[in-house]
């Protein structure tokens, strides 16, 4: 496994994208590093932390994006080099932060990463953040495969500098969190002194005090820096051409399309037919070299994830150049050769080539498919996602359930962003009813708290995690209290980042580089708000349903937090509280007078029911031995035992 | 550098979130590395610990990196570290020609768990992946993980297994190395002894 602060010049080494990135920073002397967790950017600011001592870094995990951003770039002002990587989200967080940046400009280098998430594979949408490079008006580079995500990594510090701007980087899914071999370069000895120059002239961005303001001056200055962006552009080493002279079509991809891309011109045996732009500067395209390209042929096919954003910049060029390079068709998005949602593979892209060039492709032999997909049907059952074994979350949500069941009210669950986002699915009992961003669970539940004058008796509650209500929630949780909204805001306190692997946040007394740190105590700061703040063990069921129910008599904004530290968290992966054990003679399987509430209700994937027996059984490699469905077997029939030292 | 069966070489390594998919295929990436081959690893590993199913793709070449995400069809190698994994896996990825090597312990899926859908007998998985393949492995990894004392090491049972069939250059000597780089001096040991069970296995 690649050591990343290994001065090894030259050697080749297998690196996930986000390490690559997190190379390019370290070749760049990177000083500062911020972040907020996020899949999949999260390794980013891990494995910095893990060198921070070496490579003399002050690393930290922010509260959110937005923050994050703001110490980044506190570090540019006062001139050394910073990166701060997130989620497409993130981006969205830091976005009026990001407005004004890009306003004010910067000194030190500044590389914005974002890590978007083509076809949602981790996220609760696949929000493009691209967009917001050409809203904001600020360099946009994209790397296509991993050598590129180190060099263009350190290259994005000096063309911040260059152009005395924040420059974003773009990675996606199938980047950050894939692998490929980087050649590793030189790590430079940079020690810099941190000074913020503000004493000079108002308008000297060097030395002045900064600000975006006055805005149309700075906006001028802004549209010279976007203009500078543009000419270094045209002679970028990352924009390249590989293809015939004279093409019959023209590909314009860049990311990790780039590698579908050429994989699908290869099945097709296109590679004398076809060529391939792969562009790595995809904000603002550089027009020289465009054209040249865009002169090769009449047919050109965009090829990208996830809305038409280089298509449109191209159409544009194209419409702008017509005069000198004619009248093309195109193909992307727009046309519907590629999908316009979802992520994209070889397999997609090859089906749109084939259309185009009318090149047959068949990625399997008809009669072979048919047959392992109806095997597949038949003999492979669907694998939803639920919650692990020994996770808090099953025992919370069961409470919650059972709660709103007696409750009776048609009361209902507004969720948020983590790992319990699941308890909108059958392993949270389908009792998360409402799901947006982060925070807005207790935002929304604010609004439906005040409805009681427009006929609404449905009660709410509300959960969110430890990470998440420092992230997100505290604007909300102030607002409820403030307008005496009722609801009941359960957070779910698992003692960590547990959805993006266990990262530390401001609840916790360690930082991100293992140092202690002074930890802010949830119960305090909400009772400081003037809610009312209850605190219980998700894992004892019947004290914490009572509880509920009791809460969702009373007015207001009350606080319920149920407190158990996360199954994979470091201190109980691998370590059982309890060996699990079914007294067959006490299992009434399905005679059992829930039917097998166990298994078909409860479903923690360490219980399974043994069709031959017809009685329930622990699988014994998947139990964490948490302990909990001894406390929903009604017969008495799942004991908890002393854990057997192995 | 041994000049490969076919360039690029697919390696498709599936199984049940939590199994050590990902860790297992940075080992077996990172063994063909050190022999000085280009390799890609495409995976997701967002919600991969919550029970979902994962999937590792591996590209094995002497040249040049391509996606990587595997073509639908074109895997040469299926490792499951659960059995319908591996007719999940094949229904996208295979061919007549593909090689499957499966653990033999079913991880119930959820739905199972509750009553809503079957899960099979592993004669018919058997039988299934026969049918679907040139060859195919069944070994009992998750068992002798579990006499090793940890069933984790079943995912390093299975790397030993694909070692063994002497298809790709996957030495003890390269294992011993990348284990060495990865994890605790005191898990060497066991994890060599896991490594040689798996090269057992298929001979």
């Amino acid at each position: 496994m690649p050591k990343l602060n290994e001065d090894k010049e030259g050697i080749r080494v297998l690196m996930m994208g986000n390490e690559a990135i997190v190379r390019g920073a370290l070749e760049a002397g990177v000083n500062v590093a911020a972040g907020y967790p996020g899949t999949p950017s999260s390794e980013i600011i891990e494995n910095l932390s893990k060198v921070a001592q070496e490579r003399h870094l002050y690393v930290e995990w922010s509260t959110n994006e937005k923050i994050s951003l703001e110490v980044a770039a506190a570090a540019s002002f006062a001139g050394l080099r910073a990166i701060c990587p997130m989620k497409q989200n993130g981006v969205n967080v830091a976005s009026d932060f990001l407005l004004h940046l890009a306003g004010s400009g910067t000194r030190g280098g500044l590389v914005l990463v974002t890590c978007d998430d083509p076809g949602a594979l981790s996220s609760a949408n696949e929000g493009e953040s691209r967009h917001f490079a050409r809203m904001i008006e600020i360099p946009l580079l994209e790397p296509g495969d991993f050598q590129e995500a180190k060099d263009m990594t350190k290259w994005a510090f000096e063309l911040s500098e260059e152009l005395k701007n924040v420059v974003m980087l773009r990675s996606v899914t199938r980047m950050s969190h894939a692998s490929g071999m980087v050649r590793l370069g030189k790590l430079p000895e940079r020690m810099v002194k941190a000074e913020f120059k503000c004493r000079g002239p108002l308008l000297d961005q060097e030395t002045g005090p900064v600000s975006s303001m006055p805005v149309v001056y700075h906006h001028t200055l802004q549209q010279e820096k976007l203009r500078r962006a543009r000419e270094l552009f045209e002679e970028s080493p990352f924009n390249t051409y590989e293809g015939p002279e004279k093409p019959e079509l023209l590909v314009i991809t860049g990311s990790a399309c780039t590698l579908y891309c050429r994989e699908a011109i290869h099945l097709l045996g296109l590679k004398d037919r076809v060529g391939l732009l792969k562009l790595g500067t995809t904000w603002p395209l550089p027009p020289k070299f465009m054209k040249k390209y865009l002169a090769l042929t009449e047919k050109i096919l965009i090829v990208e994830e996830v809305i038409p954003f280089l298509e449109d910049s191209v159409k544009i060029l194209a419409a702008e150049q017509a005069a000198e390079i004619g009248i093309k068709t195109f193909y992307g998005k727009n046309d519907g050769t590629i999908p316009m949602v979802g992520e994209l593979n070889p397999d997609l892209v090859a089906a749109g080539l084939s259309k185009i060039m009318g090149a047959p492709y068949a990625s399997m032999d008809g009669e072979y498919a048919k047959e392992a997909q109806e095997a597949a049907g038949a003999l492979a059952p669907e694998r939803d996602l639920t919650f692990c074994p020994g996770c808090p979350h099953r025992a919370s949500f069961w409470s919650i359930h059972k709660a709103l069941q007696l409750d009776n009210r048609k009361g209902f669950v507004c969720g948020d962003i983590g790992c319990y986002s699941l308890g909108a699915r059958p392993a949270g009992f389908s009792t998360v009813k409402i799901a947006h961003a982060m925070g807005s669970g207790l935002g929304l539940a604010c609004g439906f708290g005040k409805l009681e004058a427009f006929g609404m008796d449905q009660p709410t509650l509300t959960v969110c995690g430890d990470s998440t209500f420092f992230h997100a929630a505290l604007p909300a949780l102030v607002n409820a209290v403030h307008h005496e909204a009722n609801t009941t805001l359960i957070i779910l306190d698992n003692s960590g980042t547990a959805m993006t692997g266990f990262q530390p946040h401001p609840g916790l007394p360690i930082n991100a580089l293992g140092q202690a740190a002074p930890q802010i105590d949830i119960a305090k700061v909400c009772e400081a708000m003037g809610a009312k703040v209850v605190i219980r063990d998700p894992f004892e069921l019947e004290e914490t349903r009572a509880t509920i129910n009791a809460l969702l008599e009373e007015e207001g904004i009350k606080v319920l937090i149920l407190r158990q530290i996360c199954a994979l968290s470091p201190e109980k992966k691998g370590k059982k509280s309890h060996t699990m054990r079914i007294d067959e003679s006490r299992c009434l399987g399905e005679e059992c007078g829930c039917n097998r509430l166990c298994t078909r209700v409860f479903r923690c994937p360490g219980l399974i029911w043994d069709k031959e027996k017809k009685k329930s059984r622990i699988d014994e490699v998947i139990c964490a031995g948490c302990g909990v469905c001894a406390d929903i077997c009604t017969s008495g029939a799942i004991r908890r035992e002393e854990p057997v030292s192995v | 550098m041994k000049p490969l069966i076919q360039d690029p070489y697919n390696i498709i390594l599936a199984g049940v979130g939590g199994q050590g998919n990902v860790m297992g295929s940075r080992i077996l990436a990172n063994m063909l590395s050190r022999k000085g081959y280009f390799l890609t690893i495409g995976e997701t590993f967002g919600a991969s610990q919550r029970g979902g199913s994962v999937m590792s793709h591996l590209r094995v070449s002497a040249a040049s990196t391509l996606s990587t995400q595997i073509p639908k069809g074109k895997a040469h190698i299926v490792i499951a570290l659960e059995p319908v994994e591996a007719i999940r896996i094949i229904a996208a990825y295979g061919n007549r020609e593909v090689i499957v090597l499966t653990n033999t312990r079913p991880v119930h899926p959820v739905s199972v768990i509750a009553g809503e859908s079957g899960y099979p007998e592993i004669e018919t998985i058997q039988k299934t992946l026969e049918g679907l393949s040139s060859r195919v492995w069944l070994i009992e990894a998750t068992e002798e993980a579990l006499r090793l004392g940890n069933p984790i090491l079943s995912n390093i049972i299975m790397i030993g297994a694909v070692s063994g069939l002497d298809i790709l250059p996957l030495e003890l000597e390269d294992f011993t190395a990348v284990i060495e780089e990865t994890f605790p001096k005191k898990l060497l040991d066991v994890n060599r002894q896991a490594f040689q069970i798996g090269r057992d296995k298929v001979k």
